[in-house]
C-alpha cells in the first residue's frame, strides 16, 4: 500500500534528539546497590545498554533493537494491551529468549536467584513500574483444534484482515507491510507466519491465541481483547485463528544433515508448482545473516530454504523454495529498502568491502535495486575425505560449482571463486530452471544430468554418496546484494535408490533354507531314533 | 395546617437558591463545535463568574501543499475523497490556521476532576475525525470505526502508557484513558500508515482546536490571568497571555508563519524516568476499561 511515511528521518532524528534530553543518569540510589545490578552489567548491558535504554554497543547490529527498560513496552506478556507485565512475564523471556531476535534464553546460564535479581533490576529502569500496576488478562482456556478450527480460524484470519500486514497466506507479504515502523521508529516486519520457531512470543498455538489477545506492545500488532470485550469476535474465533496460523507449518522442522534425493520412476517433476514434488521429502536449511566478510549483513531476510531433490537415474531435479515478502525489484518496498539500509549501515570499524568508497550523504538512500536472488553450490568434484572448499562460496585455490537463479535473469552456472565472486563457466552442463512467486513464497526448481558435460568445472553427481551442498539467498527489496544476504553450512545431497527386491528375497531365502535344512536334519535324527527303539523292541 | 402550607414555601425558595448555586451538572462549555469553529473543552462544573477566552490563529505565508495519500488498496475510503485525499499536516486557509490546540497552561489553581463523558475520535474514510482533539487526564477516549474494515488504533504516548488496539470491522472500542497530562499523544493506524491523530491530554478542561476558520473558544473559565499555548503538528507551539475579567470574554490571537516550518514539535514533555511522579501531574488514577 503505497503511502506517504508519516515519520520520515528528519522526525525520528528529533524525537532522538528528544530523547537524548532525558536524564537517564546512571548509579542512582536504587540501582547503586542492587543485587541485580552486577549480573546486569555483565550480561545484558552490552545489548540493553548500562542505561537500559536498549543502546548497547551490540545494539547498532541488530534489527529489532534489544528493549528499552526505561519506556517499559514489553511485547512478551499475559496482561492488557500497553499494560506492564507481570514478574513472571519478565523472568520468562529471562528464561526461554525471544526467538527471532537476537534475545536468549538464560535459564541455563544464570541461577534463579540470579534471574529473580534481574526482574527487580528491570523495574527500576522505569517510573512507571511505581506508578502503574500491571492489568492481568483473564486467559480462555485452551480450546481443541482439528480440521474444523483449522477451516474456521482461516476463515477468521480473511474476515479480520490480518492479511492486510500478514499475507494471504501468512508469509508477511501483506499490503501494509512495506511501511511497517515499530515504536521507536526502526523497521519491522509482519512476522512470516510459516515459521513459528521465529514467533518472539513463542510459536505453540497457547503462545499464539495470548499474542492475539495481548497485542505485542511497542510493535505494530494490535490485540484483540477489545474486539473481544466488544463480542466483536469470540474466545473461540481467537482459539481457532490460532490453530490456523500453526497448522501453516505442521511440523518443525528437525534440523538433517542429508537431503535426500530419492529415485523416481516415470517423469520428474518439471515446474516448481508440478505437484509430484509432494511425494518427495523436503529439508530445512537454515540460513543465517553473513557476518564473516565486509559488508556483513545482520538483518536478513531469507531466514531459510525448504530443500527438495530427486532423481531418475539420469538427470537431477532440486526444488528450493522459501518465503520472500516481494518479487524484487518491487517500486512499492523501494523505500523499505532505504530504511533497513539505513539502519543497519557498516557502523565504526567495520572494514568496507573492496570497491569505491560508498558517498556518505547519498549512498544510504540510494541503494541499488535488486533482484531476489538463490545460489547453491557444490565442491567442484568430489572430496576423497571431509576437506571441503571454503563454505562461503569457495576460495581462489579451491573454488566451487554454483547454480544462481535471480528474479529478473536466468539460471546460470557459474564457478565460486569467495565469498559473492562469481564467474560464468565457460563451457555449460546443461542446467535448467524456473520459478514461480506466489503470495510471498519462491519456488525455484533446477534440473541437471548427474553427468556433468566438463569434469573439470563442474561436478557430476554419484549415485549413493553424499554431495556437499551449501545456499546463498538475496532478499533484493530488504537491501541485499553482494555479500549483504544470508547463507548455510554445507550440508549433503544424497541420490538414493529404492532398495532392490533382493534385498528382501535374501533373508526369506535363508530362512527358509535354513528352517528346511533344520527340519531335514531333526527328522532324520527323529527317525533314526524311532528305527533303533524299533530294533531293539523287536528283540 | 397553616403551617404545613407555609413550610413547603419556605423551604422551596432556600432550596431553589440551594440548586442554583450549585450550578447545572452537565452544562458543558459554550462554544461551538461545527466546521465553522473548533471543538469545545470539557467543563462540567459551572463557575461563579466565570468568563470566556475568544481565539484565532493566524496564518501568513504560503502553506506548503499536503502530501497525497494513494488510498487504492482500500476503494470503499478512496471513494469518500472524491477531491483526491491528502495529509492534514496544514489546513491553512484565508490567513488561518485549523487544527492548532490551544490550553490553559499556568496561573490555575485548584483540581479539576474529569468528566464522565467520553471523547470520542471517529475512524471514517480511512482518516481520523477529528485530527486533533482534546481530553482530560482521566477522562474516557473512545475509538470508533465507520469504515467497517480493519484498523488498528495505535497510541505511542511519552508520559502515559501505550495502548494497540485492534477493530476489525465497526466497532467503537470501550474508553481509553490517560492518567497523565501530556501535549500531544500521536495515533496512528499501522494498517493504512498515513492515518495519524494527535490527542491533547490536559489536567484541567479549558482546552479548544481551531477551526478551519481559525477560530477557537474556551468557555466557563474562572477570571483570572492565564498563559496559553497552543500546539500546531508542523510549527510547533507558541505561548500568550490571557486576562479573563468577571463575566468577561477575553480576545487572544496566535501568529503563525510559514517560516517557521520544521520548527521542532514536542510530542509530550521530557521526564526524568528515574524521578517520583508529583503529586499535580497525577490527576485520576488509571481505570479499567469498562463498557
Amino acid at each position: 500500500m503505497r503511502s506517504p511515511r508519516i515519520v520520515g528521518l528528519p522526525q525520528l532524528l528529533i524525537a532522538l534528539a528528544l530523547l537524548a534530553t532525558v536524564d537517564v543518569t546512571v548509579g542512582l540510589a536504587q540501582q547503586a546497590d542492587h543485587p541485580g545490578k552486577p549480573v546486569y552489567d555483565r550480561w545484558c548491558a552490552e545489548c540493553h545498554g548500562v542505561d537500559g535504554t536498549g543502546n548497547g554497543s551490540a545494539a547498532a547490529y541488530m534489527l529489532p533493537r534489544p528493549r528499552d527498560f526505561v519506556q517499559a513496552r514489553y511485547q512478551v506478556r499475559t496482561t492488557r494491551s500497553g499494560s506492564l507485565p507481570t514478574d513472571a512475564d519478565i523472568l520468562h523471556v529471562i528464561n526461554v529468549g525471544m526467538p527471532g531476535t537476537a534475545m536468549p534464553g538464560w535459564r541455563a546460564a544464570l541461577t534463579q536467584a540470579e534471574r529473580n535479581n534481574l526482574v527487580a533490576y528491570l523495574k527500576t529502569f522505569s517510573r512507571f513500574f511505581e506508578t502503574d500496576q500491571p492489568q492481568l488478562l483473564e486467559l480462555g482456556r485452551a480450546q481443541g483444534g482439528g480440521a474444523a478450527a483449522v477451516e474456521a480460524g482461516g476463515q477468521k484470519y480473511q474476515e479480520l484482515e490480518c492479511w492486510k500486514c500478514h499475507g494471504r497466506t501468512g508469509r508477511g507479504d501483506g499490503e501494509s507491510a512495506p511501511t511497517q515502523e515499530d515504536d521507536n521508529g526502526f523497521p519491522i516486519r509482519p512476522a512470516d507466519l510459516s515459521q513459528p520457531w521465529l514467533f518472539n512470543a513463542g510459536g505453540t498455538v497457547e503462545d499464539i491465541y495470548r499474542t492475539l489477545r495481548t497485542g505485542l506492545d511497542g510493535t505494530p500488532m494490535p490485540s484483540l481483547t477489545d474486539a473481544l470485550e466488544g463480542d466483536i469476535v469470540s474466545d473461540t474465533d481467537l482459539w481457532n485463528i490460532a490453530h490456523y496460523v500453526r497448522s501453516l507449518t505442521p511440523e518443525d522442522p528437525a534440523l538433517r544433515e542429508v537431503i535426500e534425493a530419492p529415485r523416481i520412476e516415470g517423469a520428474l517433476p518439471a515446474s516448481p508448482d508440478d505437484s509430484a514434488w509432494n511425494a518427495v521429502p523436503r529439508v530445512w536449511i537454515p540460513l543465517i545473516g553473513q557476518i564473516i566478510v565486509s559488508p556483513r549483513w545482520f538483518s536478513p531476510a531469507v531466514t531459510g530454504v525448504w530443500v527438495q531433490a530427486a532423481h531418475d537415474g539420469t538427470d537431477l531435479v532440486m526444488r528450493v523454495a522459501w518465503s520472500d515478502r516481494s518479487n524484487s525489484p518491487d517500486p512499492v518496498w523501494a523505500e523499505w529498502r532505504n530504511r533497513v539500509t539505513e539502519v543497519m549501515e557498516p557502523k565504526e570499524g567495520d572494514v568496507a568491502a573492496a570497491g569505491p568508497a560508498p558517498d556518505p550523504d547519498t549512498a544510504a538512500m540510494a541503494v541499488p535495486a535488486s533482484p531476489d536472488r538463490i545460489a547453491v553450490w557444490f565442491p567442484r568434484s568430489m572430496p576423497t575425505g571431509m576437506e571441503r572448499p571454503y563454505f562461503f562460496m569457495g576460495s581462489t585455490r579451491s573454488p566451487v560449482y554454483l547454480w544462481q537463479w535471480e528474479s529478473r535473469g536466468q539460471v546460470r552456472e557459474m564457478s565460486g571463486r569467495g565469498p559473492a565472486l562469481m564467474e560464468p563457466l565457460q563451457a555449460s552442463n546443461g542446467l535448467t530452471g524456473s520459478a514461480t512467486f506466489q503470495d510471498g513464497e519462491w519456488r525455484v526448481a533446477f534440473r541437471r544430468a548427474l553427468a556433468a558435460t566438463d569434469s573439470a568445472a563442474a561436478i557430476s553427481f554419484p549415485a549413493g554418496q553424499p554431495v556437499p551442498v551449501a545456499f546463498f539467498a538475496w532478499d533484493g527489496d530488504n537491501g541485499e546484494y553482494g555479500t549483504r544476504g544470508s547463507v548455510s553450512s554445507w550440508y549433503f545431497v544424497q541420490l538414493t535408490e529404492p532398495a532392490p527386491a533382493s534385498t528382501y528375497a535374501t533373508p526369506l531365502i535363508a530362512t527358509l533354507l535354513t528352517a528346511g535344512l533344520g527340519i531335514l536334519a531333526v527328522g532324520r535324527a527323529q527317525r533314526r531314533e524311532r528305527t533303533k527303539n524299533g530294533a531293539r523292541s523287536e528283540r | 395546617m397553616f403551617a404545613t402550607r407555609r413550610i413547603p414555601r419556605l423551604i422551596a425558595l432556600p432550596v431553589a437558591v440551594a440548586l442554583a448555586a450549585c450550578g447545572g451538572g452537565d452544562s458543558g462549555a459554550t462554544g461551538d463545535t461545527g466546521a465553522a469553529g473548533g471543538d469545545a473543552g470539557a467543563a462540567p462544573m459551572a463557575v461563579a463568574n466565570a468568563g470566556t477566552i475568544n481565539g484565532t490563529v493566524n496564518f501568513t505565508g504560503m502553506a506548503p501543499a499536503n502530501q497525497p495519500i494513494d488510498m487504492g488498496a482500500e476503494p470503499t475510503c478512496a471513494a469518500q475523497h472524491p477531491a483526491g485525499p491528502t495529509t492534514q499536516t496544514v489546513i491553512a486557509n484565508n490567513g488561518k490556521l485549523a487544527n492548532v490546540f490551544v490550553y490553559l497552561k499556568e496561573g490555575l489553581t485548584g483540581t479539576h476532576p474529569a468528566p464522565s463523558t467520553n471523547v470520542e475520535v471517529d475512524q471514517h474514510g480511512c482518516v481520523y475525525v477529528p485530527h486533533v482533539t482534546g481530553v482530560m487526564a482521566g477522562q474516557g477516549i473512545v475509538f470508533k470505526n465507520s469504515d467497517g474494515l480493519a484498523h488498528n488504533v495505535n497510541a505511542q504516548p511519552q508520559n502515559n502508557r501505550p495502548f494497540n488496539i485492534s477493530q476489525p470491522t465497526s466497532m467503537t472500542s470501550a474508553p481509553q484513558r490517560f492518567s497523565t497530562p501530556e501535549v500531544m499523544i500521536p495515533i496512528q493506524c499501522d494498517v493504512h500508515g498515513w492515518m495519524q491523530a494527535y490527542v491533547g491530554v490536559v489536567a484541567n478542561p479549558y482546552f479548544a482546536t481551531s477551526g478551519e476558520d481559525g477560530n477557537f473558544t474556551i468557555g466557563n473559565v474562572p477570571p483570572g490571568t492565564y498563559t496559553l499555548e497552543s500546539w500546531h503538528e508542523h510549527y510547533g507551539v507558541k505561548t500568550a497571555q490571557v486576562t479573563v475579567d468577571p463575566d468577561g470574554t477575553a480576545t487572544v490571537t496566535f501568529d503563525y508563519d510559514a517560516s517557521v516550518a520544521n520548527a521542532v514539535v514536542p510530542l509530550g514533555a521530557p521526564f526524568d524516568p528515574h524521578t517520583d511522579v508529583a503529586a499535580e501531574r497525577r490527576v485520576a488514577q488509571p481505570q479499567p476499561a469498562t463498557r
